[in-house]
């Protein structure tokens, strides 16, 4: 049976440890982390995680339960395959020779990625998009030979006002 | 008023009720120790060890409901609070262990007796900090606190550079905290109440799982009228043992692993389950598949990460016990179970727990029957985690709310001697007995001289067997009986030792010298030691092994009731 994946995006305070303290949990409790991306929020103090996890229906809801336990963690929301923007980002180190720089390049166009830097013998595309998008960007590059690849996991928001409207449109900061 | 680090932390324990502390000074927690002396109101109470400090806190929060204190230095001292933090952790205790780190410029250098004690502990914790200004110490620690006691309450650490306690900050020690989403009280659903009160009205074999929980939140008088309105009977997990009177009619016992054949044949036939403050263990449900195979759950739990963990509950309780209880109550009608209750009586004719036990008085089980019968179940009993453990479950007898002591969850053998000084500093007026094992007593039995020094009139029984009798038995049973590393051929001499530490120790081998020693012991004004010398061949049952159902369920052989000793 395929993997079940499922994204969720936690609030969570911005302090030293914090990462720690949640990967040791996931860790601790055999969970699954198919990819993980923080950054800032729009809140100061507070950094947004989008989770994406691999596991059955009870598996991912313990893993929000378990989230919402921790003490540094403000709120978890799973967000459904449907109705989610879901986009990340790759940097691809591609060999690039006079004779086949403009068919690289050719391709890259219509993925819309973009040529960031021109080596004598190699470029770096950066592309965004959904996984699948990424990864065919790198199966068609990868007959030029892919030198190294790094992507960020995915980022995922709800469309909409979804998680707006749950929270009441308030999203408080607490203080230390 | 502007203050050391050191006088803020006595200033915010002497606010958050603090009276006694549990640790051992070293280099790095030594300015807190030196200031110590400002506070006389303080008691400390100075341990052998730091894992014996950690599980005296923890036997001390237990008996009052109170938050336990310990102290350790860096590194070392930090690292052997370890099995302490995770015992009460496991357990739910509410406990806050304070520990001196190295100054702040040698964090992160491998400086000497540095380990990142934040960092281990993270699995094993409700929450931990490390506090690396003066001025955050006051919040920290009344952060630490709530968070301790509040919810599902857990250890809380706070790691303290040393050159924190000596810097000046202004001392104010906040009225709140402010965790806007760590939320204690969740609304409870009416909805949620009128249902759960459906499937008991409905329910023809109904059961009650009493869990820790009853304990912690002090629900004895809502479980027992719960119990009384509906007749339901009552079944109690080994922590939730003492939550209920062990000589109520509807008192069916304990389930499980070695629990009573007639609580897990009973579980095995009933239509509704109540989950009250437990958390379906696996030492309690063995094989999940097969587990209350026909029973719908309610499942009342602080915890929301417990529902649906193990089990499906039908009917989902979250809150505090006890406030969950006083709103369920009102919903739920008055109701008698005459057949099911003659139904479980029959079991209990049939799966008695011990087939005989006038045979032979060494028996650990008669022992532990002479001695409740003695105390007439007005005892502290504190065991550690073995066969012992399991016996004193199984044969004691228990009156009192909240008067069995034991390390469930984690089940930490050293358990014994240390928490039983921490329940009996608790609750000076109780008749305090720890049950040992001869293996488990030996981890720990160094906090023999703290008790001695500071006169905690513990009573100790070893049940003595030169074994590690639980992990043999497990040999017996499933390894042919090949004892590898688990037979003391020559244990220490358990009395001399006593009295080497300076409290007098009998030695009991004879099946008449049982109650005079008990009596001795009991009229003894102090400490004092018996080693009990029972036969090294008996066995826990019933037994169903690890992962099984009650199909598997064991129980005592009869042949060997002849050669018991």
């Amino acid at each position: 049976m395929a993997a079940e994946y499922k994204t969720i995006v936690s609030l969570v305070r911005d302090r030293p440890g914090v990462l720690t303290r949640i990967a040791s949990m996931f860790r601790r409790r055999n969970f699954n982390i198919i990819s993980l991306a923080v950054g800032q929020s729009e809140t100061k103090g507070l950094s947004r995680m989008t989770f994406v996890v691999d596991g059955d229906d009870a598996t991912i809801d313990q893993v929000i339960k378990q989230l919402r336990k921790l003490i540094d963690v403000v709120s978890v929301e799973p967000i459904g395959d449907r109705t989610m923007v879901a986009r990340e980002l790759a940097l691809i180190r591609v060999t690039a020779t006079s004779a086949t720089r403009s068919e690289i390049t050719q391709i890259a166009e219509i993925f819309r990625a973009n040529v960031i830097d021109v080596a004598p013998d190699s470029l770096i595309i950066e592309v965004t998009g959904d996984e699948d998008k990424v990864q065919s960007l790198k199966s068609l590059l990868e007959s030029f030979g892919v030198r190294e690849m790094i992507r960020t996991g995915r980022v995922a928001m709800e469309r909409g006002l979804a998680l707006d409207s749950r929270r009441n449109g308030k999203t408080t900061i607490p203080q230390a | 008023m502007k203050m050391t680090g050191a006088q803020i932390v006595f200033e915010s324990l002497t606010r958050e009720g603090v009276n006694v502390i549990f640790g051992i000074p070293g280099g790095a927690i030594l300015p807190l120790y030196q200031t110590l002396p400002e506070y006389p109101n303080l008691r400390h109470i100075l341990t052998r060890h730091e894992q014996g400090a950690a599980h005296a806190a923890d036997g001390y929060a237990r008996v009052t409901g109170k938050v336990g204190v310990a102290f350790g230095t860096s590194g070392p001292g930090a690292t052997n609070l370890v099995t302490g933090i995770a015992c009460a952790q496991m357990d739910s205790i509410p406990t806050v262990f304070i520990t001196g780190q190295v100054g702040r410029a040698a964090i992160g250098k491998d400086a000497f007796q540095e380990t990142d004690i934040a960092g281990i502990t993270l699995p094993i914790t409700k929450h931990n900090y490390l506090v690396m200004n003066a001025s955050e110490i006051a919040y920290t620690i009344k952060e630490a606190f709530y968070l301790a006691r509040t919810g599902r309450p857990g250890p809380v650490l706070v790691d303290i550079p040393k050159d924190v306690f000596v810097e000046q900050a202004e001392f104010e020690y906040p009225e709140t905290v402010d965790l806007p989403h760590y939320n204690v009280q969740p609304a409870i659903k009416t909805e949620a109440l009128k249902q759960a009160a459906a499937l008991i009205k409905d329910a023809k074999r109904p059961l009650i799982l009493a869990g820790h929980g009853v304990i912690i939140s002090h629900a004895y008088n809502e479980l027992r009228e719960l119990a009384e309105k509906t007749g339901i009977p009552v079944i109690t997990t080994l922590l939730g043992i003492s939550s209920f009177p062990s000589n109520h009619p509807l008192c069916v016992g304990m389930p499980g692993m070695h629990g009573m054949a007639y609580a897990s044949l009973a579980i095995d036939e009933a239509d509704l389950l109540l989950g009250l403050g437990m958390r379906f263990d696996d030492r309690v449900t063995g094989d999940l598949k097969t587990f209350a195979p026909n029973a719908k759950i309610i499942h009342v739990e602080v915890d929301p990460s417990e529902i649906n963990k193990n089990k499906h509950a039908t009917v989902p309780l979250v809150g505090d016990l006890k406030t969950v209880l006083q709103k369920l109550l009102p919903h739920v009608q008055p109701k008698t179970h005459p057949d099911w209750v003659k139904r479980i009586d029959v079991l209990k004719k049939e799966h008695p727990p011990v087939r005989s036990i006038a045979a032979n008085g060494m028996r650990p089980q008669a022992i532990l029957q002479t001695l409740s019968k003695e105390t007439k179940g007005q005892h502290v009993i504190v065991t550690g985690v073995g066969q012992h453990q399991m016996w004193a479950a199984q044969h004691s007898t228990f009156v009192n709310p909240n008067s069995f002591i034991t390390s469930g969850g984690l089940g930490a053998m050293g358990f014994e001697v240390p928490a039983a000084m921490g329940a009996q500093v608790g609750r000076p007026d109780a008749t305090v007995w720890s049950i040992c094992g001869d293996g488990g007593f030996q981890m720990t039995m160094s906090e023999l001289a703290t008790i001695v020094e500071n006169n905690i009139p513990v009573k100790f029984a070893i049940f003595n067997n030169g074994f590690l009798g639980m992990v043999r038995q497990w040999q017996d049973i499933f390894y042919k009986k090949s004892y590898v590393a688990t037979n003391y051929t020559r244990n220490p001499d358990f009395v001399k030792l006593a009295e080497a530490f300076g409290m007098p120790g009998r030695r009991v081998a004879r099946q008449e010298d049982v109650l005079p020693a008990i009596r001795e012991a009991m009229a003894h004004n102090g400490p004092m030691l018996l080693d009990f010398m029972i036969p090294q061949e008996e066995n826990v049952f019933p037994f169903i092994p690890a992962g099984q159902s009650t199909a598997q369920l064991m129980e005592e052989p009869v042949e060997d009731l002849a050669h018991g000793g």
